[in-house]
């Protein structure tokens, strides 16, 4: 949490307005068209102000990685605009987005499959150069290692391949990768729930820290709250492929009006053993439903221990709840009142009972 | 390989010590093939073999020095017997001698030169075709896609041979031709081989931050894809070499290699086809050599396939 | 399932027809001297006029390209430019031989590299595994003219000349006569074919079934007491087959070269050889039948195959 909270009357860094995306779906017809439709990500909007880290949390499969992608333009949106830098930059073509490229990057999550592994780590690192025709030679190799150095690689193993590397050291490589280009805002997506528990702090704290030195925008996906806490200003929790609640990470840890967040909330381990055994535990009911089919009307009723009949009729704006600042939208028809436990809230309406040594 | 790299110095580390860094080597992926193939002994026997077949080849000449028997001379007198018939292996002709008396062992090492030569040349069209028409087709997919995979069906549903034959026998027999004609009919299954790696390598990660720090198609496809899939396309490659050698050989065996004086195993063999009763080293010799050619590439293909990959053998089914 | 049955069969059907393009472009476009090899040396411009006309090789191309389909699709594939027989009647004379030659070489390559391969993959290092797998390594090197040639040398020439007349130094005895002569005749041009094959299959099924025997449901079944026969032959072959009936597939198209040569060292009169003495006769229809009732004969059999796979491998039919 380096930088303060941007004033709202900034101007976005980066902005999703209203974006879709679709994927085609089961088999194709015999005329080659898809026969059905997945809504990866539904009409979103999102706004990344310059120095702040927005935490982008959400299930496996909620469309989170796929609005990243969109973000970044390594997927066309299917519908809305993607702004950078007060520009609508949705339709821009490749050769167009290229001298973008220097502003925006991404870091990914495996870092496996993100270094090519027949490529030595120094020509991974100095791609960036390559493609955008900067560095030549020696000052080429010195930007490399100097690169290395600043994500603490050693600079010596500059002929290494990645093979020769740990999982940790390869998210450093990519890291470096992506501050080549002295990047204003970056991507992160899912970069440490690749990594070891004990390496994961390692790999935040060097993004905490290069965010302080280069004065980076982040926007940061992941599943698990706890590291978006870490790292966060402002949080937006998506939910098959819809932001549900946004809010800075006070409102949303203190205050959660979604009780999809206040789930997932309730899943966080906590340090102290008291607080742990007191607190309550609220498994969701069911597997996040798919997708091609999303469910009507506000898409967590069938999961969501206060749904009510109108929950399934019309989806819920995104707006703030009654006394809420403006910044701490929910999209909830039946949103918890402040301190509201979601297990005393309606009683009886099926929430499994909270499980012993729950993982 | 867990070397304490997470303990490199930090950015003020560098500034006090001020040493130039040196850069420490990786084996790179390649390397390490390499070092296994070393150790396959049959893998470097077969490389030996071939490395003295391409000796042969290239110092045919030699063969016709030593003997005094240029490759295209007829000795009607010394070398048929009084029937008209060759004659057998003796100290003058070491393999004997082919049905016009010339000398067969002569002649087998110009026959090198044919069978390599065309072997390379052939393969190198069929891998050039192949690899960029699979490249394309993995990479873009969509309507090219689809068009040049129907394209390789159609090629791999034509009998080869038979419409290789045929096209020979209008154009007239060169070698020419038949690098062409081979290769034009041997692209399509390197193409799909190449294809379908294609399609599981664009999917990764590492292409995809390619394509997120600026790069276009070109570079990602062969700065990024083709090297993933180059160990397919090497074992193919040398598995290859011996399918083209035995198909060229033969097409001469039907008739349709090379122009008549030239020497070629095909060619011997098919002639000699008529006198197999009478004269065996005129079809043992260039047989043999057909042979042990083929067999080497095959051996050290085999090697290849192991060193690089293991579980590659399932891609290309034979 | 019919589906995918359509989608194949439309797909053979492109391919029949670019096929049929192919071989109209090569044979009557490239070569524009047809006339002038049927007329002969002495021919005045006067005799070629009338064959080109004979022919309607003056049409403009579509016109004989349209008629060429037309007369085809009928059944129609022309008459030999020298005796005046009907393509179909010569190719129907021929279709016989081949067929013997064929289905009863990739039976035998089927079973003897099938056995063989299951036998290394269920003994793997073992003596009988290096031995088969050496055999194997040898006949895939070797050219079918020249295997054709050492057993002609060996079985027919040598036995022969010790007295043991017991194989024929080739030609075709047709069924009709019995099923002793064609087997005696069939004997060594099948030996040929299939060696050559059977040796692909060892290796190909060897490491599939060294695959499949690795995967854990065959340890499971293992686990619980099956008896290993049955594991192999129940469990692990079916599994197996896949690639293997993929890869006969793509073999069809070369079945068709290796009958070729095999018919050329052993003067059987199939398709084959009939197709080599057209070509060097420059029997332009002969050629052309041939190479379309071949390529046609494959995309068939290519859809069997894929017919068969589906059934093997449910995955299939969804893609």
């Amino acid at each position: 949490m380096t930088a303060s909270t941007a004033g709202s009357t900034a101007t976005p860094l980066l902005e999703a307005r209203a974006v879709s995306k679709e994927f085609p779906a089961g088999g194709t017809s015999l005329t080659g068209r898809a026969t059905e439709v997945l809504h990866a990500v539904d009409r979103v909007d999102l706004e990344v102000f310059p120095g702040e880290t927005v935490g982008l949390v959400g299930e496996t499969g909620c469309g989170k990685s796929t609005l990243a992608r969109c973000l970044a333009r390594l997927y066309d949106v299917t519908a809305g605009e993607v702004w950078f830098d007060g520009r609508d930059v949705t339709h821009l073509s490749r050769r167009e987005m290229r001298p973008l490229r220097r502003d925006i990057q991404v870091i990914f999550q495996d870092p496996y499959g993100s270094l090519n592994p027949r490529r030595r780590v120094g020509s991974i690192i100095g791609d960036a150069f390559a493609i955008h025709d900067l560095e030549k030679g020696a000052a080429r190799k010195a930007r490399v290692q100097e690169l290395m150095e600043l994500v603490g690689l050693n600079p010596e193993h500059y002929n290494r391949f990645p093979a020769d590397f740990s999982g940790g050291q390869r998210q450093r490589i990519g890291v470096a990768r992506a501050l080549a280009l002295r990047p204003r805002m970056i991507i992160c997506d899912e970069p440490v729930s690749a990594l070891d528990v004990s390496i994961q702090a390692q790999v935040l704290n060097l993004l905490i820290d290069l965010q302080d030195e280069l004065g980076l925008t982040y926007l940061f996906i992941t599943h698990d709250l706890s590291v978006v806490r870490h790292v966060s200003n402002r949080i937006a929790v998506m939910y098959l492929g819809r932001v549900v609640e946004q809010g800075t990470v006070e409102d949303i840890f203190d205050g959660a009006r979604h009780p999809y967040t206040k789930a997932l909330l309730s899943a966080l381990p906590t340090p102290d053993p008291d607080v742990a055994d007191s607190r309550e535990h609220v498994v969701l009911s069911g597997d996040l439903p798919s997708a091609v089919d999303p469910p009507s009307g506000c898409h967590f009723h069938p999961r969501c221990p206060r749904a009510r009949a109108d929950c399934h009729e019309q989806q819920p704006p995104l707006e703030p709840v009654d006394g809420d600042p403006v910044d701490h939208t929910t999209a909830c028809w039946h949103p918890l009142a402040h301190g509201e436990s979601l297990t005393s809230a309606v009683p009886g309406l099926g929430i499994p009972a909270p499980e012993e040594g729950e993982p | 390989m867990s070397d304490p790299i997470m303990s490199a110095p930090t950015m003020s580390d560098i500034a006090t010590t001020g040493h130039v860094p040196r850069t420490i080597e990786g084996r790179g992926p390649w390397r390490l093939a390499w070092l296994r193939l070393k150790k396959d002994k049959v893998a470097i026997w077969s490389l030996v073999v071939i490395g003295l077949l391409v000796l042969v080849a290239i110092f045919a000449p030699f063969f016709a020095w030593l003997t005094g028997h240029p490759p295209n001379v007829q000795y009607r007198e010394t070398g048929l017997t009084p029937d008209g018939l060759p004659v057998g292996p003796s100290s003058t002709f070491w393999f004997g001698t082919d049905d016009l008396g010339r000398d067969v062992l002569v002649r087998v090492a110009y026959g090198a030169r044919v069978s390599l030569g065309v072997g390379v040349l052939a393969t190198m069209l069929t891998v050039v075709v192949g690899v960029v028409v699979g490249l394309a087709a993995g990479f873009f997919g969509g309507l090219v896609d689809m068009v040049l995979a129907r394209l390789i069906d159609v090629v791999l549903s034509i009998p080869f041979l038979l419409v290789a034959v045929a096209l020979v026998s209008i154009t007239g027999p060169s070698l020419l031709v038949t690098i062409v004609v081979i290769g034009f009919f041997s692209w399509a299954s390197m193409a799909r081989i190449v294809r379908g790696q294609v399609l599981s390598v664009k999917e990764r990660e590492y292409v995809e931050a390619a394509r997120s720090l600026g790069a276009g198609d070109l570079r990602i496809m062969f700065i990024d894809v083709l090297p993933n899939v180059m160990a397919p396309i090497i074992v193919y490659t040398t598995l290859l070499v011996p399918v083209v050698i035995v198909a060229q050989a033969t097409l001469s065996f039907l008739g349709l290699g090379v122009e008549a004086p030239t020497a070629d195993w095909g060619g011997m063999i098919s002639t000699a086809q008529r006198y197999y009763r009478t004269a065996w080293w005129f079809i043992a010799f260039p047989g043999s050599a057909l042979l042990i050619t083929t067999l080497a590439f095959n051996l050290f293909g085999d090697g290849v396939r192991d060193a690089l990959d293991p579980r590659v053998d399932r891609l290309i089914g034979r | 399932m019919v589906r995918f049955l359509i989608v194949r069969t439309l797909t053979g059907l492109v391919v029949l027809w670019l096929i049929s393009m192919s071989v109209f472009a090569l044979f009557y476009v490239v070569p524009s001297n047809v006339a002038r090899t049927l007329g002969g040396r002495q021919a005045t411009p006067e005799t070629i006029a009338a064959i080109n006309e004979r022919l309607g090789l003056d049409e403009p191309l579509w016109k004989q390209y349209a008629s060429f389909v037309g007369d085809a699709l009928q059944g129609d594939l022309g008459y030999d430019y020298y005796h005046q027989v009907p393509v179909t009647t010569i190719i129907a004379q021929a279709v016989p031989v081949t067929l013997s030659l064929a289905v009863g070489a990739a039976v035998i390559w089927l079973v003897l590299g099938i056995t063989n391969g299951v036998i290394s993959a269920t003994h793997p290092r073992s003596l009988a595994d290096r031995s088969l797998t050496a055999f194997a390594l040898f006949f895939y090197s070797m050219p079918s003219f020249l295997l054709g040639l050492v057993l002609l040398y060996f079985l027919y020439f040598k036995l022969t000349q010790a007295g043991y007349a017991w194989f024929p130094p080739g030609g075709y005895a047709p069924l009709s006569e019995g099923v002793g002569p064609w087997v005696n005749h069939l004997l060594l041009p099948w030996a040929t074919l299939a060696l050559v094959s059977a040796a692909a299959y060892t290796r190909l099924t060897r490491g599939s079934m060294l695959d499949v025997l690795s995967e854990d449901y065959i340890r499971t079944a293992r686990s619980k007491g099956i008896s290993e026969r049955r594991v192999t032959y129940r469990h692990a072959l079916r599994s197996a087959l896949t690639p293997i009936v993929t890869q006969f597939g793509i073999d069809l198209g070369q079945l068709v070269g290796g009958v070729l040569v095999t018919e050329t060292v052993f003067s059987l009169p199939g398709l084959g050889q009939t197709a080599i003495i057209a070509i060097t006769q420059q029997d332009l229809p002969v050629i052309i039948g041939i190479v379309l009732f071949a390529s046609t004969a494959v995309v068939v059999a290519n859809i069997l195959v894929d017919l068969a796979y589906a059934v093997l491998d449910p995955r299939v039919r969804i893609s």
